[in-house]
């Protein structure tokens, strides 16, 4: 009797000593953000005198302020379009590809897709200077369609790569009975192949949108023009500006944190599976 | 009648293959433009001496490798302070990850909240962390956090800009990186040892094992490919840091913060030198290839 009561003591003990270790590392994350929002809400002067995390006063023209004159509604507006556009040509391309490379047969199709692979191993880093020489022969350097362009070649492998996995594990019945009912190729991609493949779907876009909202090196080198630019690179511009207003930096860092992480609390379970399922494959 | 049939046969057999090219066409066209070509042009542009911007190049072969390896010290040192930060992120970010990971791997209440929390910093942007962090630790001494909390515990002769002094910007920046980091190893780490069969725990704690014991002889055997992965995961994403320093240090080029992205990126917006910035980058790329192929054989040997 007492024996057990040792170990459940003792268990009791280690279990506190456990969340004591986790509780610590989770308010050192929570922390920064925390004061990032807080400091968003005061006045210049207050971010030097009140250190409390909540303010006295809550200063929510500094959004206002951040959003326009700050220029911060217009460089969300393009992260927007980018994000969307970018998530949505990876999404169609990349499943019709990964659907050719597991189903169809064609010359080459091997070779194709081992290409495609070779790309998401090999790191280049210099790329980037390459890419800004292309573009500018293209009449694409400074033009939104140019970065979205480029963002969706970013996004090409690793989708391509996830959905072929998931369409080789899928069983062929489904399609079959559509080919037997006359349904064209595009038409079972479409109407049978991707409706099925909607949980990898889910992971390419929640790990595509991310990627492309939080993309800095090609927004950097690609946009001249503040008007065009994404947020990240605006953050940097405005920064260089305003170096001293940081009321507004914070608002502005805010505006750009809080949607990439309302999506994460509302997908965090794809981006998980995806986290770990990359994780076994590599 | 045989050789229509056959013919025929052929004939959707031609349009069937073309049917299916269209499929991959459009892939392969955007990946061909902005992958392909620009890697074939890093490599040709590597042996030449160009500023972007004139009708000439200037063919010098491998003069600008020779540059690189012998007369850049910049170079060099920014490829050390890449080192030493990745050094830090494999020490004291994974071994925080996998600590995590450990206490998350068991019958434990708000385990989920504990996850989702610790993957937060992950999918946050460097530009975001980095400024954010910059506002904490440097700026203003008024909303200096570490330096009031020293101040607070009597060690304010410790307190003083972290950024600023090259003698502790390097590891603040590291230090950073490790909070952005460690998210993922962890997810990764708690992922595999959540594979590893109960039962093997059980068994042990049957024989007499203690909780040290069968740490040492189930989990970290089972664990290490697990943790070869992270490792490899670890040093590519570490040596490719540089948004972050950015943002941190600030100025463009991050001066004795430098790391090779950066040195790449001031060769080529700084001293307009585009054939120079592609031969840092292949010879940084070199680099990563050999890091982790040199990991990849220490692991199967270690098996």
């Amino acid at each position: 009797m007492k024996h057990a009561l040792y170990y459940k003591t003792k268990k009791f003990l280690v279990n506190i000593l456990i969340h004591i270790f986790l509780i610590s590392v989770a308010i050192t994350c929570l922390y920064p953000l925390l004061w990032m929002i807080s400091s968003s809400l005061k006045t210049q002067d207050m971010i030097f005198k009140d250190i409390s995390l909540i303010p006295h006063q809550f200063r929510l023209e500094n959004y206002v302020l951040a959003w326009k004159e700050g220029g911060f509604g217009r460089n969300f507006f393009n992260s927007i379009l980018y994000t969307v556009s970018v998530v949505f040509g990876i999404v169609i391309i990349s499943s019709m590809a990964a659907y050719a490379f597991s189903r169809l047969k064609f010359f080459g199709s091997k070779f194709l897709f081992i290409i495609f692979m070779a790309a998401m191993m090999i790191p280049i880093p210099g790329s980037f200077v390459a890419l800004y020489v292309l573009l500018n022969k293209l009449h694409l350097r400074n033009t939104p369609i140019g970065y979205i362009l480029c963002m969706i070649n970013v996004g090409l492998s690793t989708s391509i790569f996830l959905l072929k996995t998931f369409f080789d594990k899928m069983p062929k019945e489904l399609e079959d009975a559509a080919r037997i009912d006359g349904c064209s190729k595009v038409g079972i991609w479409w109407h049978v192949a991707l409706p099925l493949a909607k949980p990898v779907l889910a992971v390419v876009i929640v790990f595509n949108a991310l990627a492309v909202w939080n993309e800095y090196i090609l927004a950097l080198i690609i946009f001249d023009n503040r008007s065009f630019m994404p947020l990240q690179v605006a953050l940097q511009a405005f920064q260089g500006e305003f170096v001293t207003n940081y009321p507004l930096l914070m608002a502005g860092l805010t505006i750009t944190a809080l949607p990439i992480i309302l999506v994460y609390l509302f997908m965090q379970k794809y981006i998980i599976k995806g986290v770990t399922q990359g994780a076994i494959v590599g | 009648m045989q050789i229509n049939k056959l013919e025929r046969k052929s004939g959707v057999k031609i349009r069937e293959n073309i049917e299916n090219y269209i499929f991959v066409l459009p892939a392969v066209t955007i990946f061909s433009i902005f992958y392909i070509i620009p890697f074939v042009w890093v490599f040709q542009l590597g042996l030449y001496e160009w500023d972007g911007i004139s009708f000439t190049k200037v063919f010098v072969g491998l003069d600008n490798f020779r540059e690189i390896f012998f007369q850049d010290a910049n170079w060099w040192h920014a490829m050390w302070n890449a080192g030493y930060i990745t050094l830090i992120a494999l020490t004291l970010q994974n071994i925080l990850a996998f600590m995590l990971a450990w206490a998350c791997d068991r019958e434990i209440k708000m385990k989920n909240w504990y996850r989702v929390i610790f993957f937060i910093p992950p999918v946050l942007s460097e530009v975001v962390v980095g400024m954010a962090w910059r506002f904490i630790i440097n700026d203003i001494d008024g909303a200096n956090i570490i330096n009031r909390g020293l101040i607070s515990m009597g060690l304010g002769q410790f307190a003083h800009n972290w950024l600023s002094d090259p003698n502790t910007a390097l590891t603040t920046v590291a230090v950073v990186h490790c909070w952005k980091g460690f998210g993922w190893g962890f997810l990764i780490f708690l992922a595999g040892l959540q594979t590893i069969p109960r039962e093997l725990y059980e068994a042990a704690r049957v024989d007499g094992a203690s909780a040290w014991q069968s740490f040492k002889n189930i989990t970290i055997p089972l664990m290490i490919p697990v943790m070869v992965l992270v490792a490899i995961l670890t040093v590519l994403g570490t040596m490719q840091v540089f948004v972050l320093i950015v943002s941190l240090v600030g100025g463009e080029f991050a001066g004795h913060t430098s790391v090779p992205v950066l040195r790449i990126l001031a060769s080529m917006r700084g001293s307009s030198r585009f054939g120079y910035a592609c031969a840092q980058g292949i010879t940084f790329g070199l680099v990563l290839i050999i890091i982790s192929f040199i990991q990849y054989r220490f692991h199967k040997k270690g098996q």
